[in-house]
Parts: structure tokens; sequence; C-alpha cells
């Protein structure tokens, strides 16, 4: 029999490397990706703690910026503004997503793929965007609604004023119910049609079974698609700034806005901002427990074969009902935006004699500072998108193989931002980057590390599904032949990665184009990117301009949703909005 | 080549010991098999061996090299080790030849050593000709061909099997077995294979090590382990032995309640409780007969089923124990019939639990 001591040459035997592991050179690739990613994360968090607890006028260390804040009523006005604001937006926005979700999954409504795509392209569609066109639409008096109902009634002013609350609650809503449809749409197409038969044959009526059986069951996805709006509406920077400060009647968002406007409250914005970040860290925790709990969610991945609900005579109208909100979130706005963009007027209308493609000339080839523009938005929208998807994939990877310690703490610090509002991140890159020791304000690297910083969780997850889905004996074997870790990494999950690391890249890169919140605090002359420049034009009442910058900047995202799409189907894409 | 040892190895997961103290020596150029059930720490100890964990106590050595202990491990790629995975891992991205030739690339050896290599070991396992062929566009027994050819064509010094076969069909798993065997004594590489299989672990290994729950059961030839079980577990894994209870008389003779059994092994304390295997296809069954001799007992068919070349026939015998009973196929013994079983004492060993 084998069994044996040790061997009797352990004198001279070497000695085992105990520092092998800390000696092996690919750790520094893993230590520095993440030393990079946690400053990347943590240090504008941290030093938007630091700025909210200091004085503006004496840099002395403070809570008044807090009392301040939360205490005066020109500053509590906001708050209430806000609340008002996303509460309104959330129960409207539940209402017609779950409205939409219900006829196009569970009905034999016709159109059904029309509405779905429709909706899918809302929310594409930044809202501010649709802010700017609904102000053609309907501005008080220039509005061509408002023109309309003069020409037909010979009224002095038309009804419709959009530089209001309800025009705020009305645009948000029209780019914010996509929410409520996708999570309500999936929960019903889950649930198996079983439980409707079996209240059906009990003798409930089809209200009945719709009120309670379909919508009960449903319930955590409507909630989750509330919360969602509430936050979308809460933290929405655009919107509320193209249509509330000219109404000077401020939100949370746009109250941080004039805290940087002279005479400017940094530190004060900084504390005005810190309850947004709370709230949304609680919104989102809600909200994936509700879409995490099983209770509800109606057993297994695959949806069982199903009678559509017969609508018999109330099929096409309820498709006309249907086509409403996507007309008003997209036919509408890009109707106005297109006609704006060719004429040489808006307020003239387009008609013969007023169209020109100047504007185009102008944007693409005569304007310098609009060429700039552009050729900035494309930069550090790539720029971004390639440094994330590579932190994203290398930290992803030191976290899932256990490469470094405290792997758990990396993951949690690389997703950290999903919660971080926009315009929060950007007051926390204000304070970590516009003073020494690294002064990156002016420079491009600021919008670059935010758009990264921004949309690092699209990235990371991306990275992290892919790597659980691959075959770790696909890399043990490179170690059996000779290779490093690092070797392995480069030669193998690399290369096998390289459709996911390309789909990451894609899903950074088209939100990056159209970001305005965190730009708008970010942004020099020297740095400005196509949102901001609209933000500047539209200020200045130059809309012919801001529509062409709008259309172009959405064919470019539309393009490149269109090269994702045929590339990786529609499933992944969904995570974009996701964060 | 290298021979192995290993000494006291222990490796734990959470709470649960994996390996619970192993100890086993390799020798120079062996093929030994790692047989057990699953979760019986043969995939652990090869995990060990690679270098992929690093042991909670014990250590091995490779010749004189300390390469694994509680302090520290070389990693897997200074251990000059292959390993043939069990999913085959080929790397998806790259052909047959890029696949194979991985390994000497990251050797760096010359373009035309490089050819001559990769050509040598795809030769070893017969598939010349589809260098240019993708994995996927393989059936099973290629790929892990291919997966055999990329492991030794880096002359690893041991090369460690994880169940590469199981993936495969039957009878093409009966034929990789040979062709495995005589790539071990084509090269005289030391291999370490780990199966569940009891046949497979036989037909290919010098030695069969039969592990259980951590531990170390039995090591020995296929012919010893076969033949002269040292556990209950070892008897009833290899070839699913009849085990029956009983107590030992006197040297060699064994009362298992009504039946008395004489045994081949003797050299344990009368007195002592013992269990008494003997494998299925040593029992006999015939015609019930009036005088009751020695290893013989009446029983009655319970169950039956015909399996081609035998049958496997279960009786339940007077005291109430049921054998199983591999049986001729001619003769028909249709559950009710009366039996008499008998036991051949050079076929019945006795096992100290």
């Amino acid at each position: 029999m084998t069994s044996v001591a040790p061997p009797a040459t352990v004198a001279r035997s070497r000695p085992i490397a105990a520092g092998a592991r800390l000696l092996d050179p690919s750790r520094a690739v893993w230590a520095l990706a993440a030393l990079a990613l946690t400053a990347l994360v943590l240090v504008p968090l941290l030093w938007i703690f630091a700025s909210s607890l200091q004085s503006d006028a004496t840099s002395q260390w403070t809570v008044g910026n807090y009392v301040e804040g939360f205490s005066r009523a020109i500053y509590l006005e906001p708050i209430r503004n806000s609340l008002i604001l996303a509460s309104v937006v959330a129960v409207t926005a539940v209402a017609v997503g779950t409205l939409l979700a219900w006829a196009v999954s569970r009905t034999d409504m016709p159109g059904r793929g029309l509405i779905r795509s429709l909706v899918f392209a809302a929310f594409v569609t930044p809202s501010f965007l649709g802010a700017i066109a609904w102000i053609f639409l309907a501005a008080p008096n220039s509005g061509w609604f408002n023109k309309a109902v003069v020409a037909l009634t010979g009224a002095q002013r038309g009804p419709f004023n959009i530089y209001s609350v309800a025009g705020a609650i009305l645009v948000i809503s029209l780019y914010s119910y996509p929410y409520a449809f996708t999570f309500v749409a999936s929960a019903l197409e889950l649930m198996p049609s079983e439980l409707e038969r079996s209240a059906a044959l009990l003798g409930a009526g089809w209200l009945r079974t719709t009120l309670r059986i379909t919508l009960p069951l449903a319930r955590p996805a409507i909630l989750a698609g509330f919360l969602m709006s509430f936050l979308e509406a809460l933290t929405e920077f655009g919107t509320p700034a193209f249509l509330l400060i000219p109404a000077r009647q401020q939100v949370m968002t746009t109250q941080i806005y004039l805290f940087f406007q002279f005479p400017s409250r940094p530190n004060l914005g900084a504390a005005y901002a810190i309850p947004l970040l709370l709230v949304a860290a609680a919104l989102l925790l809600v909200q994936r427990r509700l879409l995490g709990r099983r209770r509800f969610t109606t057993v297994g991945g695959r949806g069982t074969a199903r009678d559509a609900f017969q609508l018999g005579r109330w099929r096409w109208p309820l498709f006309v009902v249907c086509l409403i909100p996507p007309l008003l979130s997209l036919v509408l706005p890009y109707a106005a935006l297109l006609a704006t963009s060719l004429s040489r007027a808006w307020g003239n209308g387009p008609v013969p004699g007023n169209l020109t493609l100047d504007w185009y000339r102008w944007a693409l080839f005569d304007n310098q500072s609009a060429r700039a523009a552009i050729q900035h938005t494309l930069l550090y929208a790539a720029a971004a998108a390639t440094i994330v998807s590579v932190l994203a994939l290398i930290t992803s990877y030191a976290s899932i193989r256990r490469l470094l310690p405290g792997a758990r703490i990396l993951s949690f610090i690389a997703m950290a931002p999903f919660v971080v509002p926009g315009i929060v991140l950007a007051i926390g890159f204000y304070s970590a980057y516009a003073r020494p020791p690294l002064l990156l304000y002016g420079t491009a690297w600021m919008l670059i590390l935010a758009f990264a910083t921004r949309f690092l969780p699209i990235a990371y997850s991306g990275s992290e599904s892919a790597l659980r889905g691959l075959d770790v004996d696909l890399e043990n074997a490179v170690r059996t032949l000779g290779g490093s870790q690092l070797t392995t990494f480069r030669r193998v999950t690399v290369p096998l990665l390289r459709r996911s690391i390309l789909a990451n890249w894609l899903l950074v890169f088209v939100p990056s184009l159209r970001e305005l919140s965190a730009a708008i605090f970010l942004f020099t002359p020297a740095t400005a990117v196509m949102s901001t420049l609209i933000f500047d034009l539209s200020d200045a009442g130059n809309f012919e301009p801001v529509s062409t910058l709008g259309i172009i900047m959405m064919l470019l995202t539309f393009a490149m949703v269109v090269v994702a799409y045929r590339l990786f189907g529609g499933a992944q894409l969904a995570r974009s909005r996701g964060a | 080549m290298a021979r192995i040892t290993i000494s006291k190895l222990e490796r734990r997961y959470e709470e649960t010991a994996a390996l619970a103290g192993l100890d086993l020596s390799i020798e120079d150029g062996e093929l030994v098999a790692l047989l057990g059930p699953s979760g019986c720490g043969k995939t652990t100890t090869l995990n060990l061996l690679a270098g992929f964990a690093r042991p909670d106590a014990g250590e091995i050595w490779f010749d004189d090299r300390l390469i694994s202990s509680p302090r520290g491990v070389v990693p897997p790629e200074r251990r000059n080790v292959g390993m043939v995975f069990q999913g085959y891992a080929l790397w998806p991205h790259l052909t047959v030849e890029q696949n194979v030739a991985f390994g000497l690339e990251l050797r760096r050896r010359g373009r035309p050593e490089i050819k001559r290599e990769v050509d040598w070991a795809l030769g070893l396992v017969n598939l010349r000709g589809l260098e240019r062929r993708y994995p996927h566009e393989l059936s099973g027994g290629q790929q892990q061909r291919v997966a055999l050819a990329r492991a030794i064509v880096v002359r690893p010094d041991t090369l460690l099997l994880d169940e590469p076969l199981s993936n495969l069909d039957a009878n093409l798993r009966e034929q990789m077995r040979f062709e495995i065997r005589r790539v071990h004594d084509e090269t005289g590489i030391t291999m370490v294979y780990v199966t569940h299989d009891q046949a497979e672990a036989m037909v290919i290994a010098d030695r069969v090590v039969v592990m259980n729950v951590g531990r170390i059961e039995q090591i020995g030839t296929p012919r010893e382990i076969y033949e002269c079980p040292r556990s209950r577990f070892v008897a009833a894994f290899i070839g699913n032995a009849n085990c029956l209870p009983g107590v030992l008389v006197e040297p060699g003779l064994v009362r298992c309640g009504e039946l008395l059994l004489r045994t081949a092994t003797p050299s344990v304390a009368a007195g002592t409780d013992v269990t008494v295997c003997v494998r299925p296809s040593a029992l006999r069954l015939c015609e019930p007969a009036a005088t009751v001799s020695e290893n013989a007992v009446h029983g009655r068919v319970v169950q039956q089923a015909f399996l081609g070349d035998h049958q496997d026939v279960r009786v339940e015998l007077a005291g109430g124990i049921q054998v199983r009973a591999l049986a001729p196929s001619r003769e028909d013994f249709e559950p009710g019939t009366e039996v008499r079983v008998q036991f051949s004492p050079g076929d019945c060993h006795i096992v100290v639990d």
C-alpha cells in the first residue's frame, strides 16, 4: 500500500514560494483597475458630502447649508413643486403605461407590434427634446396649437401654456410611461393564462377577472413603474429647465442649477442635492425588492400559450386610444422639430417660402461652435464608452475570479452610480475636480469621466453577466499550459467576450450622446457638447438651430440603436434605460 | 516526468471537509485512477494537484519539490501539469491547430518546432487532417481527442484527466479508454485519472484509488480491488456486491442468520461482527434439493429482469435477506420460483467495518 510520509528530502528542497501570488505581475493590473474604479465613483461622492458641510463664504465646516436649504421658504417651494410634479407624473405615467401594456400583451388589439416599437422609441428620446418640441406646439402665444385655436374660434389668445408645472408634468409623463409599460407588460406576459381562465370558469366576468386577478398579480410591476417614473420626474433636469425656469417656478433640480449661477452657492447646492441621492437610493432599493420578490412574480420563465382577450368591436377604438401617447410623445414632437429645423423662422410655420436646409448646413459645416459640439459629443461619448468598457471588464473579472481581496465591495462600488441622479453626480464631480489637486474643470476629461461614471453600472453588469456565462475551465486550461492569469485574460477571456464588450460599448455610447443633466454643470465653452449647446441656444430663443441639433442628435442615437439591435437583439437594450 | 507524493492533504469548503487527510504516492510513469461517487473528493484532489486550490492542511510534492501546502501554492502555470477537462474546455475562437499550438506558443517555441510537435500530437490521437476545423465543427469524440492532444503536446510531467469520457456515448467511451491507455503507454507521462465509472477505472489504470467522503477506502490494482475488497463500500461500489451481515463463528466460517458460510478470508478473531461480500455473478441458482449442504440456502425469486446474455434475479433468502444474482439467461426464474442459492467459498470475502 502506498500511503507514505513526506519525503526525507525536505532539507534540500526548494522552499515553496509563499510570495508567489504576491509577485504575480498581473495583480498590479487588477489592483490598478480596482483603484481607478473606486476613485472614479467614490471621490465625487465623498466630495459632495464634504462640500455640503462647508460654508460657501468662509469654507469653514458647518451644517449651515442644510439649515438654510431646508428652512427658507424660497428653497422649500421648489421641494414642494418637485413632490407635486413627481407624484402627478408617476400616477399619469402608470395609468397610461399599464393601459398600453395590457392592450399590447393581453388583447387582440390590432397594431400591437407598432405600439410596442413606438413606446421603445419614446424610451430612447430624451424628454428635454420633447420639452423643446412642445414649446413650439403649446407656447402661450406663438405655439401652433394656440394659433390654431385663435384662428378657429377668434379668441384673443389660445388656452395652452407649456411654461407651467402642468406643462412639465405632461412632457415628463410622455417620456416616463415606458417604465410602467415595460414592467407591467413583462409581468403580464409571464402570467399563465390558467390563472385568468380558472376565474372565468368560476363565473367571473372579464371586468371582475381583470380587476380581481390580473391587475393584483401585476401590482408589484405597477408599483415598480410608479417608483421609477417618480424618480425620473424628481431627478429630471432638462424639461424643468426648459419649461419652468422661464415660468419662474423652480423645482429642486432647477434650484440646484440656480445655486451654480451668479451669485454662486455651490456648497449650498451640494447640501440641497443630498436628499435627491438618498431618495433615489431608497426608491431603487424598494423597486428592486418589489421586482425581486417571488411571492407575486407568477412562475417560470416561459410564458404559456395564451388566448388573447377578445375585444370585439372595441378593437379599433382601443387602438386609437393607444395611439394617443405615442402621438403626443413622438409624432407631434418630431414633426415639430423637423418642421422647425427646416424653417427660416419657426413662427411662420412650415409653409413654402419659409422652408430651407440652411440650418443643417449651418450645423454641419458653417458654424464653428455647432461643428465643435457635434465632434465633442461623438468624441466624449466614444472615450467614455471605451474607458468604461475596459474598466468594467477588468474589474468585474477581478471581482468574479476573486483575484483581489474585497471583491464583493468592488462590485458594490461599481453599481453605486446606479442610484446617483445625474445632477447629483455632476455636483460631486464639480466639487471634486473644479479645484486642486486634480483640476479637471474646463478639460474634456471632466465630461468624459462624468459620462463614464454615470453609465458604469450598465457596462459593469453587462461584463459580469457575460463572465458568469463563461466556462471557467476555458481559463484553467490556459493556466495548466503555462499561461499566467493575465495571459489567460488577454488570450482567451477577452477574445471570447468581444461581442459583449462591443454591446457594453454601445450601451454606454448611446446614452452619452444625449446626456444633459451632468454635462450642464461640467461643460465650459471650450468643451460644449450637443446637449449643452441646445440648452444655451434655446435659452437665447434660437429654436431653429436647436431643432436642427436635436434632429441630428436623434439621428445619431437611432442609428446606433439600430446597429445595436441588429447585433444583439432587443433584450440587452432594455438595460440601457434601466440605469 | 514526476513522482507525486501527497501527504495528509485536507481541504474544506465552508464547514464540510471535501478531503480529510489523503495520503497517496504515485510513481513516475504510472496511471492511477481516482474512483468514487460524486462528492468523494476526487475532483478536489485533482484541483489541488493542478494548483487551482490551496490545501487547508497537508502537502503535495512533485519529486523533491514542495508545490502545495497551506502556506502557499505554486500557481498552475509553473507546475508543468497538463489537464483534460470534463467539458474539454476547447477555446471556441481557435482552430484545432491553434488550440493545440497554444501551449507551445506560450513556451515561445519556434514556428517549425510548433508545427512538428502539433503534427506529432494530432497524429498520436488520430486527428490529422482536421487542423483547420473549429471545435464546434467536431464530434464529441474528436473534441475529446483535441483536448488530449492539447494537453500532451507540451510534454507535461503529469497529466490530470477529470472524467474525460463522461460526455461521450457508451461505444465511444469504450473505444476512448483504450486510446487514452495507448497514449499513456506511448508517452510514458504520469497520469491521474478521475472517474466515477468503475469499469473505466479498471480498464485504464495501473492502480485504482477508491475514495469515499474525502478518504481513501482502498488502493490496489484493478484485480486486487475487485477480488479482495477491504471494505463494504468498496465491495458495493465495485460490482454491486451482496453484503450479508454476520458473526464469525470460527476462522473462515460466518453465520448470517440461518445461513452458515465458509469463506475465503480467514484471520479475524471469532465472535467479531463481519460482513460477507459476494458478487451477484458468483451466486449460483439451482433446483431446490432435499438435503441441506454447506454454503447453500433456500430462497424464493421476487424479481427478474432479462438483460440479454444474462438475467438479473433478486432472491429472498430464508432469513428474510434479499440478494442479487446474475444467472445465465437460458434458465427461467419466474417470480415465486423456489430456488437453492449456492455460495462458492472462494468468492465470499469477509470485510470488517
